[in-house]
């Protein structure tokens, strides 16, 4: 078979751009999970962050406001996640789930008021593409990285910068404590609520940034649950990276590939789409049985309680 | 989780989730007037759709009827201490089970073929159920994410399989139309109110009654409350817990066929809206208990149903529905936060 046809620099760059919103995602669910909260809400607050994306862009005609206005929709819901979670002990997968539920309908409700179609908004002006004219005299890797939008290059910086901090600073340190055993980081004098509530509130803004890239980057409209279960794949890449940021990134690329290789397959025809789109999900059960080496979560999900 | 299940069970004060249920309506009714809408008209309209005739009342216990389903599947679940959040998958698969056993059994009478098609519905659920069971009670996987999964691998498998090898010729991605002797009879005409409402009812009985006048039903009760306890009185939670997911995915699987032969009589690519995510809500509103639920998935079908009305009559985003449903589950979810910020409470 033509294997040129899918690997091929399109099909590469096509692979970068779409492992962004996941890199993000799976970024923000590993903030919160080292955290110990597990993110089920992910795909609500990308959701939320796209719709706000192109509401301000549309009313401010900038799409710089659009990505600040992205950016705070995913803290609010993290807020809230964290507020409820952490501060009322209210149980984490329930509030995730009732967040995704409230990400598609509010989205919809408001698109449905201002663009009058609950469907899709209209074309707003989209984040520019970069061009560094350094990458020009790399070969290969310069036409793949350049004239990109500068959300694909925070992520790289996202990822680095997440790895420097978990592993190499104090406050990372203290973090993983939190997670992975509070009753000790709270005996150390770590103020373990207010550790959660951040990270998780942070954890929900980079999801945001995900969401931002659909709206602003990948397309430059809102569209009716436009994240389509982007949110659940980065939860599966996060845990396909063991928790951490480097594997975060890795795993966002492969299932970053596997999302431009089903649309590319869809457009050729010869492998149906669904087979692909479950792939992430399988590999993600896979990986969790050990069979693709073992993975355990950093936290168990439940709500610490001071005594 | 622990924490959830310990407090909804000592107390059986339901003040809690009605003051969660008129708060999420009246934090809609704020968004509705930030929106330039009326609440009044808006949730008046949603009333008359859901509950105004005998047509609205047909409506409602039919969107009711698959949720009350995956809320029982799901609290079977919760009552063991698992949180089973892949009631959808289980749902499915039974569906397109019992969608295929629809079209290809043939030549049996209509009570039998119609008992054996949903019969294939719950045996496909509880397969389904068993997978994330197995990888819990033999290899310690928590059953969070693999059921999660396990909803989205369902979603994508049921829609290949009625995109491709059983596809109806035609444009929708649809399976045949079921024989007729496997259609469950309406029981409302001319709603889409079936047999499978009674069906549910009659299940939320049998979950009452093995939950609480069994002896196999107080030790998943006891394994759920108190593991520790449980295996030091020789319960084995292994078992106890793969016997729950068990029953949860053959219930979630019956519901699911219930729906195909019931209201749309073929496996209809993407027919659920999430009625398995919905079950999670229900179970929780509902306070764990079968009876809870039916009430609990009355109020899930009334904001399903009488959400078509209000959109038609005052053009009121359909969506207002699901916001409104998200906020019963937020707010369901946080009994701690109702308790001390709504109810100024200091003993909890």
């Amino acid at each position: 078979m033509e294997i040129g046809v899918l690997f091929n620099l399109s099909m590469l760059q096509a692979t970068i751009r779409m492992a962004t919103p996941l890199t993000f995602a799976a970024l923000g669910g590993m903030f919160c999970e080292r955290a110990g909260v597990v993110n089920i809400g992910l795909e609500g607050i990308m959701l939320n962050s796209a719709f706000w994306a192109v509401f301000a862009t549309h009313f401010s005609g900038s799409p710089g406001i659009g990505l600040l206005a992205g950016v705070l929709s995913g803290m609010a819901l993290g807020a809230i996640l964290a507020l409820l979670t952490v501060k009322y002990y209210a149980d984490q997968i329930v509030i995730g789930t009732g967040i995704n539920i409230f990400g598609l309908g509010f989205s919809a409700f408001v698109c449905q008021k201002i663009w009058g179609s609950r469907g899709a908004s209209g074309v707003v002006a989209g984040l520019p593409p970069l061009h560094f004219s350094f990458l020009d005299k790399i070969p290969y890797l310069g036409p793949l990285l350049n004239n990109n939008t500068i959300l694909v290059y925070l992520s790289f910086l996202a990822f680095i910068l997440s790895h420097y901090f978990l592993f190499y600073t104090p406050w990372g340190l203290r973090l993983r404590a939190v997670g992975e055993n509070p009753q000790s980081a709270d005996t150390a004098g770590i103020n373990v609520h207010l550790y959660k509530m951040i990270f998780v509130t942070l954890g929900s803004t980079l999801a945001g940034l995900g969401g931002v890239f659909l709206s602003l980057a990948h397309l430059n409209f809102f569209a009716w649950g436009m994240t389509s279960g982007r949110g659940f794949i980065a939860l599966a890449a996060m845990i396909f990276g063991k928790w951490t940021p480097i594997g975060c990134f890795l795993a966002s690329l492969l299932f970053g590939f596997a999302d431009a290789l089903q649309m590319r397959i869809q457009t050729l025809g010869i492998l149906p789409p669904q087979i692909i789109l479950l792939l992430p999900y399988l590999i993600t059960i896979l990986v969790l049985t050990g069979l693709v080496g073992k993975a355990t979560p950093p936290s168990d999900y439940k709500p610490y309680i001071k005594k | 989780m622990k924490l959830l299940s310990k407090k909804s069970l000592s107390s059986f004060s339901i003040l809690p989730e009605i003051i969660a249920i008129l708060l999420a309506f009246l934090i809609s009714a704020l968004i509705l007037l930030f929106s330039g809408y009326s609440p009044l008209v808006a949730f008046s309209a949603l009333f008359r759709g859901a509950f105004g005739s005998k047509n609205a009342w047909g409506q409602t216990l039919t969107q009711a009827t698959p949720i009350l389903f995956t809320a029982l599947a799901f609290l079977l679940t919760f009552r063991t201490g698992i949180f089973n959040i892949g009631v959808e998958g289980q749902f499915l698969m039974g569906a397109i089970a019992s969608a295929l056993a629809g079209i290809y059994f043939s030549g049996l009478p209509a009570p039998l073929h119609i008992a054996l098609s949903l019969l294939a519905g719950g045996v496909m659920g509880a397969l389904w159920g068993l997978i994330p069971a197995l990888l819990k009670a033999y290899l310690g996987v928590h059953e969070v994410i693999t059921t999660m999964m396990m909803s989205y691998i369902a979603s994508y498998l049921t829609s290949y399989l009625v995109n491709y090898p059983f596809k109806a010729p035609g444009w929708v991605a649809q399976t045949e139309p079921v024989a007729k002797s496997a259609l469950l009879p309406k029981i409302l005409p001319p709603t889409q109110l079936s047999l499978s409402f009674i069906i549910a009812l009659f299940f939320s009985f049998l979950v009452s009654f093995f939950l609480f006048h069994t002896y196999l039903g107080f030790q998943v009760r006891a394994v759920g409350l108190n593991p520790e306890a449980a295996e030091n009185k020789g319960i084995a939670i292994k078992n106890r817990q793969i016997l729950a997911f068990l029953l949860s995915g053959f219930i979630a699987g019956i519901g699911g066929g219930g729906e195909i032969l019931g209201v749309h009589g073929r496996f209809v690519d993407g027919f659920s809206p999430g009625y398995g995510w919905d079950g999670i809500a229900v179970g929780l509103v509902g306070k764990l208990h079968p009876g809870g639920c039916i009430l609990a998935s009355i109020l899930f079908g009334m904001l399903r149903a009488g959400g078509m009305t209000m959109t038609r009559v005052t053009k009121v985003p359909l969506d207002l529905s699901l916001i409104i449903q998200s906020l019963v589950i937020i707010l369901v979810a946080a009994p701690y936060f109702i308790k001390t910020v709504i109810m100024r409470r200091k003993d909890l």
